[in-house]
């Protein structure tokens, strides 16, 4: 990926431009440290302050240094709901994630292949749907689950987060099955497979990296939904993280380094799991939306 | 996976398609099994969207709060007493005595907002996808240190912009410590809107660069060497080639861009809890009318929630049709 900039480059490729000016490398290397630097420190800021014992460390992090412990992890993990909000976070995201991605690959599939009478008007609701504003549902949401009793219950945020996910990932899932080739559908036809059996048999393994994508995406959404867990989460122990991680600040008292704790917690495992999955992730939203 | 959903697609069929009558065999078998396959996003989409959409367009005709909905205390249910007002809402809203404070502010700045955010994310989106674009030492190391902010939940950096911008917070100090003024992020209401501003643009630039940089490497290299044969200098080579190479990625990006921005809750909500009236956009006003103030004013709340739907709806029906006149769309 990095060729030895002296070397005379080999391939035609490389002859447009392949070696910058030593000002525009200098430049482009001068931009490119800087723009990394701001977006790492913010986290490195969060980790560093994490190791301060106090909740006003923060204010003097030059005192940080001399006394950093871990103490705001120990305490995090022994005394606060932390595995609860995890264990909330995971079943929302987790049945987010299920229902939404296998709702969405039938649909996908179905406006992918077939131009049937309302084709059209889903593929706009779909569109639409995913441009909601949280505010348009979230009152009539609000009083709908309350009547059902589905305020302060995990199913009732994953019926929500749904709203938005299902849209979504039936868009992403139609782009990546546009570009398996319908001539596949037609053998599956002729081997005298219904539309359904072509569906589950023939496409549906070959479009794992397109679920692999809807899915994480439908994981990483759920995840991290602010909105609708913080207004029908009531009972503490119920938390996601997105909820836990506001109540350590509240009015009267901000516990800014068990916070940051937390948050180093909550992110090491999704950005890792982030760098895993990013180049799939990267290809997919954006055939998924390209192709439409 | 497979539901069963029996649709009535015969009769529409024969309604709407009048096709040679092997044709017609063939496509009733085919909707058939298009209408099981749509069947549950379609309810998903009726009983979650389109029934409480209904319910709060009703709820926008009323006066409904928190204190006059059917609610429970303790053992005692208490019924609803809201009543039927038509169309005072809106009329309140849009032109009532304090239309400009409540929503015609909130209008403005949502705007200016998600038009300052797009353009930022876009161009130093664009600016970083093309320095990461040309051959040179690192990039792989750049790019995964750019995409960062992408990959930690924003819930969580919102966070740890709240610790850096507090008044003694690490922002100021640097700031202080080069001499310039150290401003109050979260107090000011012209900081505050700046503050907004440039944590959502440090939030939505990976993305954006991430989307174009793959625009970009799939733009023909040719193109660049016959455009420089040419004799194109570099901005007519960027305005020729790069900017029309890129130009369906760039429809969507900014399209989900502008729809994300326009909706973003969490970046305003958790940046300032419930303490900064004049940076919420409309999003976040509605919902502090719903749920962030005492009674809760869910008949606002929603009407604002409705209006905010019109708005988008004109938007993605203009923008639908802009895709469709561009026949990027199937």
């Amino acid at each position: 990926m990095t060729s030895s900039p002296s070397t005379l480059a080999p391939r035609t490729k490389q002859r447009r431009r392949g070696e910058l000016g030593p000002v525009a490398k200098v430049a482009s290397h001068v931009t490119l440290t800087v723009a990394s630097l701001i977006a790492l420190f913010p986290i490195v800021w969060l980790v560093y302050l994490s190791l301060g014992p106090d909740k006003d460390d923060y204010l003097h992090p030059g005192g940080i240094l001399a006394k950093a412990t871990l103490v705001n992890y120990s305490f995090v993990l022994t005394n606060t709901a932390f595995f609860d909000w995890l264990w909330s976070t995971l079943v929302v995201a987790g049945g987010t994630t299920l229902f939404g991605v296998m709702s969405a690959a039938t649909t996908g599939y179905a406006v992918s292949r077939m131009r049937f009478p309302g084709h059209r008007p889903l593929m706009w609701v779909l569109l639409l749907t995913q441009a909601f504003p949280i505010a348009v549902l979230i009152v009539p949401m609000y009083e709908i689950f309350s009547q059902l009793r589905l305020v302060d219950s995990h199913l009732g945020l994953i019926l929500v987060n749904c709203t938005t996910i299902v849209p979504y990932c039936s868009w992403l899932l139609k782009g990546y099955f546009d570009t398996i080739p319908i001539e596949l559908d037609e053998a599956g036809m002729i081997d005298g497979l219904t539309p359904f059996g072509t569906f589950w048999r023939l496409i549906l393994p070959l479009a794992r990296p397109g679920l692999a994508v809807a899915a994480f995406y439908a994981f990483i959404t759920a995840f991290a939904e602010v909105a609708f867990a913080s207004t029908f989460l009531l009972d503490d122990s119920k938390y996601t993280f997105a909820v836990g991680l506001q109540s350590f600040i509240s009015e009267h008292d901000a516990q800014w380094n068990l916070m940051a704790a937390t948050a180093v917690l909550i992110a090491i495992p999704v950005t890792a799991f982030f760098y895993l999955v990013q180049r799939h992730v990267v290809t997919g939203l954006t055939a998924g939306s390209v192709k439409g | 996976m497979t539901l069963t959903a029996p649709a009535p697609a015969a009769a529409e069929n024969r309604r709407r398609a009048p096709r040679p009558v092997q044709r017609m065999r063939d496509s009733y078998r085919r909707y058939w099994y298009a209408y099981a396959m749509v069947a549950p996003v379609v309810l998903v989409l009726g009983l979650l969207v389109g029934y409480p959409l209904a319910r709060g367009f009703y709820l926008t005709l009323t006066d409904a709060n928190s204190l006059n909905s059917a609610r429970t205390i303790g053992v005692n249910t208490i019924d609803a007493t809201y009543k039927f007002i038509g169309l005072d809402n809106y009329a309140e809203i849009l032109w009532g005595p304090s239309a400009y404070d409540r929503f015609w502010s909130h209008f403005v700045w949502t705007i200016v907002w998600t038009a300052t955010c797009v353009v930022l994310h876009y161009v130093i989106g664009l600016v970083l996808a093309m320095l990461l674009n040309q051959r040179m030492r690192g990039r792989v190391a750049y790019r995964l240190l750019l995409i960062l902010p992408w990959a930690v939940p924003t819930f969580v950096t919102v966070f740890a912009w709240r610790i850096m911008l507090a008044d003694a917070g690490v922002i100021n100090s640097m700031l202080g410590s080069i001499g310039l003024m150290e401003p109050s992020w979260l107090e000011d209401p012209t900081w505050q809107r700046t503050a907004a501003i440039m944590v959502n643009t440090w939030c939505g630039v990976p993305f954006m660069m991430i989307s174009l940089l793959g625009g970009l490497q799939s733009i023909d290299e040719n193109l660049y060497e016959a455009a420089e044969i040419d004799g194109a200098s570099a901005w007519q080579r960027f305005r020729h080639v790069t900017l029309p190479g890129l130009s369906s990625v760039s429809s969507t990006v900014v399209l989900l861009g502008v729809i994300w921005t326009f909706n973003q809750f969490a970046i305003i909500f958790l940046l300032f809890g419930n303490t900064a009236p004049d940076a919420q956009i409309l999003v976040t006003w509605a919902y502090r009318l719903g749920f962030g103030q005492q009674p809760r004013d869910f008949a606002m709340s929603a009407a604002y929630g409705v209006l905010l739907l019109a708005i988008l709806i004109v938007f993605t029906s203009f923008y639908y049709r802009w895709l469709k006149r561009n026949d990027q769309l199937a």
